[in-house]
């Protein structure tokens, strides 16, 4: 049997506009994959903790308050600490196009500005998922 | 949901328009139509001024009373937010609307771990009263009223707006503070929550109490749907999800003895605008009547004033869109006649760059312009109401109110707002509306111009307000200086007050200022609740 695509969806930080997170939490499970949505105000310590708890293959940030560098940073450096840099990592939310290259730098592999398709964050994840670590 | 639906034959004729609120549009309105909804003209509509108030709060409407402009505004240091605060001013802005960092809001001072790298981001950070002295100074606060937008820790805010006030030398009873201090919205939709949801209400009471007895202009509550239907809700559901919301803190008060006519006249609403106009319009005359009637019906309010469904209409950032956000600048404009055409006492509009980022002083200062020229120009202040008696119109306000009841009946059947919050049932409804209205935006079921039907390719690229780290560094700095210098005894002996009548049950405005006034910070205040009060925890919504 197959296993599902298993997804942390993660609000890190103190934000609580989370209408987006929920939108892409709702539209990859209609998309027949496992869901984890792990509430709001989470740091990046308990995202990576839920992660690898969850053993989710990928790693869904919502990040609306420009915060999202110092957030990856952290969670590359924390992801590689637990072993478990091979998970993909995408973020979603207010994310300037200026900032694409850093991101990716710090292995984010998915960028979904406001406004993306939700069908293009759906086929990103299962194009990417367990090619990852390659 | 957002846009009407619209269905179309292959040559392009609307066949049929379907309203987010579930209201059918026909092509064409008669007096046969107010006859089948039953529309009543003194019962229904009345004079403007007069019971029921569809119509207008005010017999003549803009003519005796313009709207107050109240744009969002606040970031970096309470310093950067007094020079914004002076400019908008300047330019003719009659209220401020003071935005806080996520600390802030979250009740963390700015030197906690959680908030490295948000500290004055999204608005201002305070930690003391220190800031607030420096963010209102030189502004007259029995002249210019101002709108506090923060929730979990209002009944702080509050205090510290007090000790500020007498700090630059204003009257108590004569400043006027609009907190927004509305818990129940911010666990449906904005998510600043902190305390557990019982003693949170409690603490609303506390504020609403302290407001009747020692501030009376200060409206210690706005109710806020705006934010409920950011999060998905329907326009009739925002409309019947604030009033449920409002009953819930009534009952509240109500139950400390007080009656309502002590009060309620001191509630104001914050409430969207974005999507169908005609469905904006309709919403907010079957509001004003639906509120008026659940006062009057309900609590048995008797003084006309105490009736009135007080209100911030503001141009709502859903209806914005990051792809050619000049568009927004449009957009903005109908948000802004929507509410003109509504009644709104108040407005403020988001700005076209807010999809991206807070405003730029330039895109701020459009917003206002975007309201001065629809009063000052084409004519919004010429006649109270101009849409009534139109055959569409106060049919659709008649199917706007049953829809708006319909809600609020459901929500009562559940056992009130309160219960319905607690266990996540108005979550899990908005936030699934909110995926379906994406999903039919990316069938094509919805328009949105410039993101699904004429889209252009490319990026587009506006000025974004800058973010400059050296203002965290700033308030840190000035927060160490703070916490060595003040008077250490009597802000602990604060402190130990305000957790004793916390644990007590007691009111606890009359410590929190006293807290203020020996400069505890907001973070000593939030800890003090938190410890005593418990954390919130979310119910499951997946």
């Amino acid at each position: 049997m197959i296993r599902r695509i298993k997804v942390l969806v993660a609000k890190p930080g103190l934000d609580g506009h989370d209408r987006g997170a929920k939108v892409v939490a709702h539209a990859l499970k209609e998309a027949g994959m496992e869901v984890v949505y792990t509430g709001l105000h989470q740091s990046v310590e308990a995202v990576v903790q839920a992660a690898v708890q969850e053993d989710a293959d990928v790693i869904g940030l919502s990040i609306l308050t420009g915060g999202h560098l110092a957030i990856c940073r952290k969670l590359r450096k924390l992801l590689a600490e637990k072993g478990a840099a091979d998970k993909l990592v995408c973020v979603g939310g207010v994310i300037p196009s200026r900032d694409f290259e850093a991101l990716r730098a710090l292995g984010v592999k998915g960028i979904f500005p406001g406004g993306t398709p939700l069908r293009e964050t759906i086929e990103f994840i299962r194009e990417n998922v367990g090619r990852t670590g390659a | 949901m957002d846009v009407a639906r619209y269905t179309r034959d292959k040559n392009d004729r609307i066949l049929d328009v379907e309203l987010s609120s579930g209201i059918h549009v026909k092509p064409s309105y008669g007096p046969a139509d107010l006859e089948a909804v039953g529309f009543d003209y003194a019962r229904d509509l009345g004079e403007p001024g007069e019971y029921p108030f569809t119509r207008n709060l005010f017999a003549e409407g803009y003519r005796s009373r313009e709207w107050t402009t109240r744009q969002y505004t606040g970031f970096g240091t309470p310093r950067e937010t007094n020079e914004r605060f002076k400019l908008m001013i300047d330019h003719g802005q009659t209220g401020l609307n003071v935005a806080f960092d996520l600390p802030t809001q979250m009740g963390l001072d700015s030197d906690h771990p959680m908030a490295e790298g948000e500290v004055g981001r999204v608005g201002m950070a305070v930690d003391s009263l220190r800031d607030f002295e420096v963010a209102f100074d030189g502004i007259d606060l029995h002249k210019v009223g101002a709108g506090l937008t923060i929730n979990a820790v209002a009944s702080i805010m509050l205090a510290m707006y007090q000790a500020v006030g007498e700090k630059l030398g204003f009257d108590r009873t004569k400043i006027s503070a609009t907190p927004q201090n509305d818990i129940l919205k911010e666990v449906i939709g904005r998510g600043a929550w902190i305390y557990a949801l019982d003693p949170a209400v409690k603490l609303i009471g506390d504020t609403i109490e302290y407001a009747i007895e020692a501030m009376p202009r200060t409206n210690p509550v706005s109710i806020c749907g705006y934010h409920i239907r950011e999060s998905g809700a329907t326009p009739a559901q925002e409309m019947a999800y604030a009033f449920g919301i409002a009953n819930a803190y009534i009952d509240e008060v109500v139950r400390r003895g007080y009656h309502p006519d002590q009060f309620v006249g001191r509630f104001s609403f914050n409430l969207n605008i974005f999507g169908n106009l005609w469905e904006q319009v309709a919403k907010f005359r079957a509001g004003r009547k639906v509120w008026a009637q659940n006062l009057k019906e309900k609590y048995g309010v008797k003084d006309p004033r105490n009736l009135w469904l007080r209100g911030l209409f503001a141009g709502g950032g859903s209806g914005l869109t990051k792809a050619e956000p000049e568009n927004n600048i449009i957009r903005g404009a109908y948000y802004a006649l929507a509410a003109a055409l509504s009644g709104a006492q108040t407005t403020a509009l988001c700005s076209f760059d807010e999809a991206y980022t807070i405003p730029t002083p330039r895109s701020a200062l459009l917003s206002l312009r975007t309201c001065q020229i629809l009063m000052e120009e084409v004519g919004m202040r010429d006649t109270v109401d101009p849409l009534a008696g139109s055959y569409f119109v106060e049919t659709l306000t008649k199917q706007m109110e049953e829809k708006i009841r319909e809600e609020m009946e459901d929500i009562e059947a559940r056992g009130g707002m309160l219960a319905c919050v607690k266990d996540g049932y108005v979550q899990r409804k908005v936030s699934r509306q909110a995926f379906e209205f994406e999903a039919a935006l990316e069938r094509g079921e919805l328009v949105k111009v410039g993101v699904n039907k004429y889209a252009t390719e490319g990026q587009h690229e506006v000025d974004l307000h800058e973010y400059n780290e050296a203002w965290a560094e700033e308030k840190l700095a000035d927060l160490r200086d703070l916490r060595r210098t003040r008077d250490a005894a009597a802000a602990a002996a604060a402190l130990k007050g305000l957790e004793q009548a916390a644990r007590e049950g007691k009111n606890v405005m009359a410590p929190l200022v006293e807290c203020c006034r020996a400069y505890a910070t907001v973070g000593e205040m939030a800890d003090v609740f938190r410890q005593v009060y418990g954390e919130f925890q979310e119910p499951k919504i997946f």
